[in-house]
């Protein structure tokens, strides 16, 4: 099961485009085009498994691959951090 | 549910998602 | 619709800008954009920077870039960053080095809500000190000395492209690595002083070419976006390639007025001052001069040109203080629509003064070695 939570040193602001992730350590910025992808970023640690994040942010299944191909890239990003 | 893994549509569609650029990537700071 | 389209309609808070603390500087750099050199008696107080501050931290502004001048100049400079740091505003100034002795450079080391920027415009003393005045280099690779020395990695040697040191390109790369930094080239502006030195220095076409080919295979150099009139070249550099000048991006100067940009400093770019009611949010959300640079782009003159989305007409400052039309090619065009402008312009160069330079050709001499 994937689980993440924001990064700790990730300022998100939230724009009429969806969201504003900058990272004070590695000063990344990072633009969240899409207001879904915004919600389960802000509640990702409140789930321990981030399909049901998707779910509860309403993303349609077919597509989840894209969207957790975009998480997956947040992590690598480090705006996300992976949880056990 | 079936797992679907992610085709080239879906990299496409994530690349629309999230964009990265530098903090020094806008033009009138110095 | 794309982010930059976005972005070019201007945000609720800028994402980050230039802040000048002082136009009092210890130098007298022949090109200074804001015509630095002596303090202005109404200088924002400390308390009026902390109220910046606070307004900036609520609207969420990532970082900021301190300048000048010469910031450290400033006695509240260092009370200044604690300041930013605690309201987890970012920072990076930008300096010349000449107050960054070891212990200033552990504390700048200190945080990585803190991040320093040493300007240089040449890779040896020479080239370097004839922009900069004599003793200036000494004092700039003392700084990224104690830097160096005091763990921190990645602070930026940051260089203004000019005619001179076009070819010293790969010089500023070794010097930047040589102490761990990270290497910035930006564009020279005929703004402030560099309004006076631009004929002469500004790079020639084919040093252009020359500049874009070296930039195109070192993604890695920053550039602050400056060169996105380039783009038209080819694949466009990295970054945002527009101009954020009040839709992203703008200054506040030493005195409280806001600016679209560091390169504009001139009545006509001016949105209003943090000192008016509603302060800095009341200026960037409302005033009438940011509210216009946020409607859609004309491309005017530039219609017919099929670069023009690459370009988006190149940098207001560079047409304004050549006297070129806004809606037109930008001087530098890399297809030399902008020299031909400039031949065939009627409209004078806007009068520039002397700004806040030292009076008399006085070069403050510097007299305490670190």
């Amino acid at each position: 099961m994937t689980a993440y939570a924001l990064h700790p040193q990730v300022g998100l602001r939230d724009e009429q485009f969806g969201a504003l992730a900058y990272h004070y350590g590695n000063r990344r910025l990072t633009f969240l085009n899409d207001a879904r992808l915004v919600t389960v970023v802000r509640s990702a640690a409140d789930y321990d498994d981030v399909d049901a994040a998707l779910d509860a942010a309403g993303v349609p299944v077919e597509s989840r691959p894209a969207y957790a191909t975009a998480l997956a890239r947040l992590a690598q990003a480090e705006v996300l951090v992976a949880r056990d | 549910m079936v797992d679907l893994e992610p085709t080239n549509a879906d990299d496409v569609l994530a690349d629309v998602l999230i964009e990265e650029i530098s903090i020094d990537g806008m033009c009138g700071v110095y | 619709m794309r982010v930059t389209d976005r972005l070019a309609r201007g945000l609720d808070a800028p994402i980050c800008l230039t802040w000048e603390l002082t136009y009092g500087c210890n130098l007298a750099c022949v090109h200074c954009l804001s015509s630095s050199g002596r303090r202005d008696p109404r200088e924002l107080t400390t308390s009026e920077l902390f109220a910046v501050v606070d307004e900036l931290a609520a609207m969420q502004v990532f970082y900021v870039n301190i300048g000048g001048g010469e910031p450290t100049l400033r006695p509240d400079f260092w009370e200044l960053l604690d300041y930013c740091v605690e309201a987890k505003v970012g920072v990076k100034f930008s300096t010349n080095g000449s107050r960054i002795t070891p212990a200033a450079a552990a504390r700048v080391a200190s945080t990585d809500y803190v991040d320093a920027q040493i300007s240089i415009d040449g890779a040896d003393a020479a080239t370097n000190d004839a922009i900069r005045g004599d003793g200036s280099f000494a004092l700039a690779l003392a700084a990224m000395d104690h830097l160096a020395d005091a763990g921190m990695r990645g602070f930026k040697v940051s260089v203004v492209v000019t005619r001179e040191n076009l070819d010293q390109l790969d010089d500023f790369r070794s010097l930047a690595d040589r102490f761990g930094a990270q290497l910035r080239l930006t564009r020279l502006r005929p703004s402030g002083r560099g309004a006076d030195v631009w004929d002469r220095l500004h790079p020639t076409a084919e040093q252009q070419r020359q500049l874009y080919s070296w930039l195109i295979e070192r993604p890695d150099v920053l550039t602050g976006d400056s060169f996105f009139h380039l783009s038209a070249l080819g694949e466009p550099l990295p970054g945002l390639n527009l101009c954020g000048a009040g839709r992203v991006v703008c200054l506040i100067d030493p005195i409280g007025d806001v600016y679209a940009c560091p390169f504009v400093l001139h009545e006509q770019f001016k949105a209003g001052s943090v000192r008016d009611a509603g302060g800095f949010t009341a200026v960037w959300r409302g005033s009438e001069l940011f509210t216009s640079l946020r409607e859609p782009d004309s491309p005017g003159a530039c219609a017919s040109c099929g670069s023009y989305d690459a370009c988006r007409g190149g940098c207001m400052a560079a047409k304004f203080f050549t006297g070129l039309p806004l809606d037109g090619p930008d001087p530098e065009c890399v297809h030399g629509h902008g020299e031909a402008a400039l031949l065939a312009a009627a409209s004078p160069r806007p009068l520039v003064g002397a700004g806040h330079s030292h009076r008399g050709g006085v070069f403050v001499p510097l007299t305490k070695r670190i």
